[in-house]
């Protein structure tokens, strides 16, 4: 038996399927470019609902970004599972000897990331139409230790744990919303609530890395962030197998 | 039936102790008589959804052949999860739906507004958004097997998302008259409370065996084999 026919560990599967589904973006990159542009309406809806004023804007700025990102992200969610309705790609990849845990990790990495990119790239734009400046230091405090960050690195993290906490719920509901009817009203349906949690907190953590932290706030609600996203990631990787499965 | 007629014995004269044998209270007067409902219709909507959240866990868990152990519990083997899981899903909507409207229409005279975003009404309304996209859910997949699985896996992350709810909402925010317990309280009232909510219990038993017992007939039903054709023609 040669090497080739060996079945994958998880991780190596895993690192595939991500590697699948970045190599299926980058050819395109039609999924990336309409989410950068549906999020930049979104943007653009938020500043003339919340009026011309942008002190209103600059205040409200944590959870505009947080807003554009979600509603965003129902988009890239919905996207990541219907390109695996075309061809029974979903069957092929069931009958793959890989495990399912290995696909939801994948496909919520894959997510992850992609909305993660739609972040940092849409930052720069909502701070020059609110006039935004970074914090210039925030200090986080952990329950061991306490160390000083910079406003961009604050930024940073904030936007990764909030990217990974919408990826991984999203990813099961929307393997879920795919093979129901109305799917596109669905999904958001059962994402939104759930995800309440992590906006506050994302939106919080990020108003505080922008305009400062004197309360030293930022390491509580970031740790809500990080529990978050560790309960549901662990969930996703226990009931997944469960949805695809027939 | 007879749990039917004691539930409206007990309603009627609940409703007449709460409105007019129990005490006025001291600050809010006669608006405090409105808790007499409000309070037990919350217990139940979050008993009905903590029946939901446990229906779900023992649909995935591989069958558990109580009735092995002891010969009484039997009946629960008999029990079917899933209909079982929806009937709670859609009685604990309907009470905690009640439970906070009467909640409101309380909030309006004593508060003076009828929302705030304290934490425990803020994740009541999000638990009850939840429970209807649950339902909503349910009412979307066509498959009897589907959707039994995604039922019960969404149900089991919604129930997991109620604490962080609260916690993360408290921290946001927080206003809610603290707790009165039993001590503090007038025991004529906490009399009447508790005899609502017996009430309220009967009359939630009686709505979940119903539904119940619908959702169970549906789900035979879709999963029963097809009547052969040749018996019509016949």
């Amino acid at each position: 038996m040669s090497a080739s026919t060996r079945i994958p560990g998880l991780l190596r599967a895993t690192w595939l399927l991500v590697r699948k589904d970045l190599l299926l973006e980058w050819r395109t990159r039609a999924r990336a470019n309409a989410l950068f542009f549906f999020a930049l309406a979104t943007l653009l809806l938020f500043s003339f609902a919340l009026g011309p004023d942008t002190t209103i804007l600059r205040r409200a700025a944590g959870g505009t970004l947080w807003l554009a990102i979600l509603l965003a992200s129902v988009l890239a969610l919905g996207e990541s599972f219907r390109v695996e309705q075309e061809n029974a790609a979903l069957d092929g990849l069931r009958l793959a000897p890989a495990d399912p845990q290995a696909l939801f990790l994948a496909k919520a990495l894959a997510n992850g990331m992609l909305l993660l990119l739609l972040g940092v790239a849409i930052l720069p734009v909502l701070g020059a139409l609110a006039g935004l400046t970074l914090a210039p230091r925030i200090v986080m405090t952990l329950p061991v230790l306490t160390f000083p960050l910079s406003g961009l690195g604050a930024m940073a993290l904030v936007l990764v744990l909030g990217c990974l906490a919408i990826a991984a719920p999203g990813t099961i509901y929307a393997a879920i919303a795919s093979n129901a009817r109305a799917r596109d009203v669905l999904l958001p349906l059962l994402l939104f609530p759930l995800l309440i949690p992590a906006l506050v907190a994302a939106a919080k953590a990020t108003s505080l890395a922008l305009e400062g932290d004197p309360m030293l706030q930022f390491g509580s609600w970031l740790g809500l962030l990080a529990s978050f996203d560790l309960i549901y990631w662990s969930l996703g990787f226990a009931l997944f197998p469960l949805v695809v499965e027939d | 039936m007879v749990l039917s007629v004691l539930a409206l014995l007990l309603l009627v004269s609940g409703a007449w102790l709460g409105l007019a044998w129990a005490p006025p209270e001291r600050e809010m007067g006669d608006v405090q008589r409105i808790m007499y409902v409000h309070l037990p219709a919350v217990w139940m909507g979050l008993l009905g959804v903590t029946l939901n959240f446990i229906c779900s866990v023992v649909y995935l868990l591989p069958p558990l052949h109580l009735g092995k152990l002891i010969g009484p519990l039997r009946v629960l083997d008999e029990l079917d999860a899933d209909a079982l899981a929806e009937a709670s899903a859609e009685v604990g909507l309907f009470f905690g739906t009640l439970g906070l409207l009467l909640g409101s229409i309380w909030g309006r005279p004593t508060w003076g507004v009828f929302w705030t975003w304290d934490p425990r009404l803020t994740s009541m309304a999000i638990l009850l958004v939840a429970y209807a996209g649950y339902l909503a859910l349910r009412r979307f997949v066509d498959d009897a097997e589907r959707r039994a699985a995604w039922s019960a896996v969404v149900g089991i992350i919604i129930a997991v998302d109620i604490p962080i709810i609260w916690f993360s909402v408290r921290w946001w925010n927080s206003l809610h008259q603290v707790q009165s317990s039993p001590k503090t309280v007038d025991p004529a009232m906490v009399l009447v409370l508790r005899w609502n909510a017996i009430a309220f219990l009967l009359l939630w038993l009686v709505f979940l065996s119903s539904r119940y017992v619908i959702a169970k007939s549906r789900r035979e039903r879709e999963l029963a084999p097809p009547a052969l054709a040749s018996e019509g023609a016949r």
